[in-house]
């Protein structure tokens, strides 16, 4: 509870005061204070307070539409943003001294199609500063060492993702922010790619994973689920099954969510 | 700038067109094929002595004009892709610098524009006797010139289109008012006031008026080395443009 005490408290009409964030009282990697995000006329993030664990899988989870892209790529620094701070790794968010420190996987694949996997890899291994080597690593921890000579554009659905973690892992970042990474994988692929992701946050890596799937959010230590743009609630995941009152994580956050709705015709 | 991430960027374009034989065909043959075109057009004429011949003039010409546009359109696309596919919002969330990134691409498609210059300059030469007073080796360097003006160009245009039919639609709005009035149909000093001030302010107007100097003087003149200067002014100007137009935060 210590650090989380000092944050002020955000501004009821937005969001909920975010619940414990998981017990996982330890460092932090990621700040977010007050952060508000307008397109438009229209609010994509309203109000967002949050610290996320170092070193832990943080599930960003919520219906589509409710500001989970938004909110990654605020981490990441690339988005524009309306009012309040993100402090990522210390530094403000896309300070130039994170950009070695923090990989960005897209939701939509985005590496070169006409490239092999290989030289994907090199090549952003290269933009980060590694060695030739550090490509070969990476595409054997990612299992893809035996297509590395392969044009990206013709690998499998489940290969062509991970030629993007890849390309994002070769940098050794400090934090991953991973935008649905699972989303339309087979189960053994998922299953797979979750290791991965437990592996890396051991080794100390921060990982932000965003999903609409509630199933996986079993998977994350910490959770943040966010509805409209609102953060309803940062719990774990047995947090959230105790405040659902049931061990079905989907069913649970419907019954958050209902709860929030109902609160909100309350105060209206 | 970081040369390492530049050299990285140049490789990959390279090794992008490599995995793409009909591009680097098309790159390297089209030009040479339409000047084939140019000369057969002019094959029967008859000459009065002294004179040079008209594909002599208008060839030399195509020579700055042909490269200009390949690139143009090779770049436009290329770029355009990588900001369509996600791969530029994700590069610019690395430490390469958007200098290295744009440089590397001007390098990669330099070197083929350097390469599609030599063959079209060698076959106006060997296969079609192309006569003229001053050096290959200027109009060679004029060809790449332009071929790298084409590449600025079309890295900066591909910042105003979202998708691959518009970049097309850049041709005519781009390149076709700079062939129109570059000197290649009218001499530019006989143009209307309006139409010279124009074409005064069109940087192909000064590789056509270049190539037209190293025609008529066995030395480089002044003037020429005036036209090569303005080129590479409006290279940089607009390499420079286009490095505004790649934001590392966006809406």
């Amino acid at each position: 509870m210590s650090h989380r005490a000092a944050l002020p408290e955000p501004d009821p009409r937005f969001a909920p005061v975010p619940a414990d964030p998981s017990g996982t009282n330890g460092p932090i990697s990621v700040s977010v204070e007050g952060l508000r995000v307008h397109r438009g006329k229209s609010t994509v993030l309203a109000n967002i307070t949050c610290n996320i664990p170092a070193g832990r899988i943080t599930g960003l989870l919520g219906p589509s539409g409710s500001g989970k892209t938004t909110f990654m790529r605020a981490l990441v620094g690339v988005q524009k943003i309306s009012a309040g701070t993100v402090t990522v790794l210390g530094r403000p968010a896309g300070d130039p001294l994170n950009r070695n420190d923090v990989g960005y996987v897209t939701q939509e694949v985005s590496v070169y199609r006409d490239l092999s996997v290989l030289d994907n890899v090199r090549y952003f291994s290269a933009v980060h500063g590694g060695s030739r080597d550090e490509a070969q690593a990476v595409l054997a921890a990612v299992g893809l060492s035996d297509f590395a000579k392969r044009k990206a554009g013709s690998l499998s659905g489940g290969q062509f993702s991970r030629v993007s973690l890849a390309c994002a892992l070769v940098g050794k970042p400090k934090l991953l922010v991973m935008d649905e990474p699972t989303v339309g994988l087979d189960p053994v692929l998922r299953a797979d790619l979750w290791q991965q992701f437990a592996a890396l946050a051991a080794e100390g890596t921060t990982l932000v994973i965003s999903s609409h799937v509630m199933e996986e959010a079993g998977h994350c230590d910490s959770l943040l689920l966010l509805r409209e743009g609102l953060l309803l609630s940062q719990l774990t995941p047995a947090q959230l099954r105790e405040n659902g009152q049931t061990d079905d994580l989907e069913l649970a956050f419907l019954r958050l969510i209902q709860e929030s709705m109902a609160a909100e015709e309350r105060t209206a | 700038m970081n040369l390492g991430m530049m050299w990285a960027t140049c490789t990959r374009v390279l090794r992008q067109l490599k995995g793409d034989p009909r591009s680097i065909g098309m790159i390297l043959v089209v030009p040479a094929i339409l000047l084939a075109l140019v000369y057969w057009l002019y094959e029967n004429e008859t000459v009065a002595p002294g004179l040079p011949r008209t594909f002599d003039r208008v060839g030399l010409m195509m020579l700055g004009i042909f490269p200009f546009v390949v690139m143009f359109l090779v770049t436009s696309i290329t770029m355009l892709r990588e900001r369509t596919s996600g791969t530029l919002e994700r590069l610019l969330t690395t430490p390469i610098h958007k200098a290295d990134l744009l440089f590397g691409y001007a390098l990669a498609f330099s070197i083929m524009a350097a390469l599609q210059a030599l063959v079209a300059t060698g076959t106006a030469y060997w296969v079609f006797g192309m006569k003229i007073a001053g050096n290959a080796g200027w109009v060679v360097l004029i060809s790449v010139l332009t071929a790298v003006l084409g590449v600025a160009l079309g890295l900066l245009c591909s910042a105003f289109a979202t998708t691959e039919f518009q970049a097309v639609q850049f041709m005519p709005v781009v390149v076709i008012p700079q062939i129109l009035l570059c000197g290649l149909f009218v001499a530019r000093d006989q143009m209307n006031a309006a139409l010279e001030g124009l074409s005064n302010l069109l940087p192909l107007s000064y590789a056509v008026s270049g190539l037209q100097e190293v025609a008529a003087h066995p030395d480089p003149t002044r003037d020429l080395g005036g036209d090569l200067l303005v080129i590479a002014g409006f290279v940089v100007v607009v390499l420079v443009l286009a490095s505004l137009t790649l934001r590392r935060q966006t809406r």
